[in-house]
């Protein structure tokens, strides 16, 4: 008897049970099953709390100078108590700044943009993607043409470079970098709309509600573009390392965030000649940075493997 | 077939390349400000202006002007810098071959390291050091580039100072050293200028083909040294890449039936390993080769720009800072026209490894 239900539990763990489960049912428990992927959902959780709560757990403002209210100095080296640190002096756990700002309270309020850059750069680029992708599949002969041929060419230049290019025409500025960081990942999502609209565009399901009398809007967002629902989120979730890694390199470069704003990009490139006398001020922003693209990265590559029904019962 | 397939994809390119210049002439068209001025400088007089704007047929309809463009184009004029005072095409001569020394040797670097790395994991498939290294693959592709530059130039020039494993942190070779071309060296006369002339001169600025060419270790010894450290930056997101794809069609290509008669045949394992199961995941490691070049170009403008490498990427960036916008249309052109040649090797090489896609 007992010997039924685990083989019933196991199935069900293996999205195979008689009881109906829905394709996101599914996902989410062999997502679940990766061990991957839950290290980048802990990860994300933890830096979406962090988001979430910064004005309260920061213990500075991140943009306030330090001078005349703290006796710091200028870079000073991290000071935390519980690690011999004298007592009397203030706590700074991950030191001070080329301007006398805690370090630590920058890094913290940077979770809330980094992750806000991430998400809104690939909103708005699968939006436009989808359309873009969703006209050019759907229609076809010279609007596939047109589209295709562009997507062609922005996909020509290396995806930073062209973003550097058109902050340089845009002029320097975080929402500067962000239209240029959508522009360039637009193709990305156009391709992959694009692919499955051609996929399914001629099923017979799409014809029957032609038949019924079902309008070109109906067909297109109704029938057709939930199938390029799975790839789009394996995408996006992708995309969001990628745009947060590319935003912090503009931003390191003086293209994106400007000064005083706490981005870890802007943080780490306005310190990046002091990284042999202050490598704090290099170090802590580069592992923020990272472990906010590792986390997408693992959830992304865990998305694809759970949403991929050939690798069903491919383990690791 | 396969010379069909390569007239139908080198034609393709095309579109692609005239689509890059028409973007080129359009951003720099858009730029705001007095084209004069941005181009030739703050400083230029109304009649050095106007005399510019007439020479380059600016007071001409749009149409005309991309017509003038892409006519200098063809004929090898990329404009002049206002910061250097010389012509574009000069600069690109003397600094292209740094860029393309560090791209090779950051790839190169990737392909020795990703391969055997992904081939030992798939083999020890689920072993402790098949996770480890899939843990630090996941990490190697989520690191910054610049980030990890100023790491490995904070732990290698300064933490390992006085110590054989010291590294340079900035620079193409150490002063003192010289670096002859190596038609200097046979005692070549070379004509004083003209296309054949750019290309010895581009030649003799590739250090490592210098070196190796005129058995000149020394210089070939300084210039690796002081290319590990970018090469290491630039190359640890392909290395993780190549180290995953790797792994992950070599896992498929090994459960195959064939591998299986290979091994029932009695086949060293090595043998199975290399012969049968490794030659058959090329394809999908070219395929990751070709993904990975766009970011090698667009990391090589972080790279260059933290170990004081003069190539493209940091003359790019310092002119974007200096508004000196022929170097920023000039440089961009050439280095997308690049990245597409690249990309049609990538493909063509695609088409030679699997006859499907050239039959296509």
């Amino acid at each position: 008897m007992n010997d039924i239900t685990e083989k019933i539990a196991e199935l069900d763990a293996e999205g195979l049970s008689l009881k109906s489960v829905s394709l996101w049912q599914i996902t989410w428990r062999r997502l679940f099953r990766r061990k991957s992927a839950v290290v980048g959902m802990v990860i994300l959780g933890i830096l979406a709390f962090i988001a979430l709560t910064a004005q309260w757990i920061a213990p500075y403002d991140p943009i306030q100078v330090l001078i005349g209210v703290e006796q710091v100095k200028m870079r000073q080296d991290p000071c935390i108590h519980l690690l011999g640190c004298p007592q009397d002096e203030p706590q700074h756990i991950m030191g001070i700044d080329g301007n006398v700002r805690d370090e630590f309270s920058r890094l913290l309020y940077g979770t809330r943009l980094s992750l806000m850059i991430g998400l809104s750069t690939v909103t708005s680029a699968i939006f436009i993607g989808t359309i873009l992708g969703a006209l050019s599949g759907y229609f076809g002969h010279w609007v596939d043409n047109t589209i295709m041929r562009v997507m062609d060419v922005l996909l020509a230049f290396p995806s930073l470079l062209l973003a550097i290019v058109i902050v340089t025409v845009l002029g320097p500025g975080l929402i500067n970098a962000l239209i240029a960081i959508s522009i360039v990942s637009i193709p990305a999502y156009a391709r992959v709309v694009r692919a499955s609209v051609l996929s399914v565009r001629e099923m017979d399901y799409v014809s029957a509600t032609r038949a019924q009398g079902g309008n070109t809007f109906q067909i297109l967002f109704k029938r057709i573009l939930p199938n390029a629902l799975t790839p789009l989120i394996v995408q996006g979730t992708l995309g969001i390392a990628t745009a947060i890694l590319d935003a912090a390199a503009l931003s390191f470069l003086g293209l994106g965030a400007q000064p005083p704003t706490p981005e870890w990009g802007s943080m780490l490139g306005s310190e990046r000649n002091q990284v042999f006398t202050a490598p704090h001020l290099v170090f802590y922003p580069g592992v923020a940075i990272m472990l906010t693209v590792l986390s997408f990265n693992l959830i992304g590559d865990g998305l694809r493997d759970a949403l991929d029904p050939r690798l069903a019962h491919v383990s690791g | 077939m396969m010379i069909q397939y390569i007239i139908r994809r080198t034609l393709s390119a095309i579109p692609v390349l005239f689509g890059i210049l028409l973007v080129t002439f359009v951003l720099a068209r858009v730029i705001p400000g007095d084209p004069c001025r941005a181009i030739l400088g703050e400083k230029a007089t109304q009649a050095v202006c106007d005399r510019f704007i007439s020479e380059h047929g600016l007071d001409k309809p749009i149409h005309i002007q991309f017509r003038v463009y892409l006519n200098e184009i063809a004929h090898g004029d990329f404009g002049r810098s206002f910061r250097f005072g010389m012509p574009v095409t000069r600069l690109l001569v003397e600094r292209l071959p740094t860029t393309i020394e560090l791209s090779f040797c950051a790839l190169f670097f990737s392909l020795i390291v990703g391969i055997p790395l992904g081939i030992i994991s798939a083999v020890k498939h689920n072993s402790w050091a098949d996770v480890s290294m899939m843990v630090w693959a996941n990490i190697g592709v989520s690191m910054p580039v610049f980030w990890l530059g100023l790491m490995l130039a904070y732990v290698f020039s300064l933490l390992l100072k006085g110590t054989p494993f010291w590294l340079p942190p900035s620079g193409r070779i150490t002063a003192g050293i010289l670096s002859p071309a190596f038609y200097e060296v046979w005692g070549w006369t070379i004509p004083e200028t003209g296309l054949w002339r750019s290309v010895l001169e581009f030649l003799g600025r590739l250090y490592i083909f210098d070196a190796i060419l005129t058995a000149n270790w020394k210089l070939l010894g300084d210039t690796l040294k002081h290319l590990l450290l970018p090469s290491l930056a630039l190359g640890t997101i392909p290395m993780a890449l190549i180290a995953r794809m790797t792994r992950s069609t070599m896992l498929e290509v090994l459960g195959q039936d064939y591998i299986r008669t290979a091994r029932a045949k009695g086949l060293p394992n090595s043998m199975v390993i290399l012969k049968h199961a490794f030659r058959n995941s090329l394809l999908p490691l070219v395929t990751v080769i070709g993904l990975s070049l766009g970011g090698l170009l667009g990391g090589a403008v972080l790279t260059e720009t933290i170990f004081g490498l003069s190539g493209v990427g940091r003359t790019l960036y310092e002119a974007i800072t200096a508004r000196d916008y022929g170097i920023v249309q000039a440089f961009t052109v050439v280095i997308a026209v690049f990245f597409v040649i690249l990309n049609l090797i990538v493909d063509i090489s695609y088409a030679y490894l699997d006859p499907r896609i050239r039959l296509d």
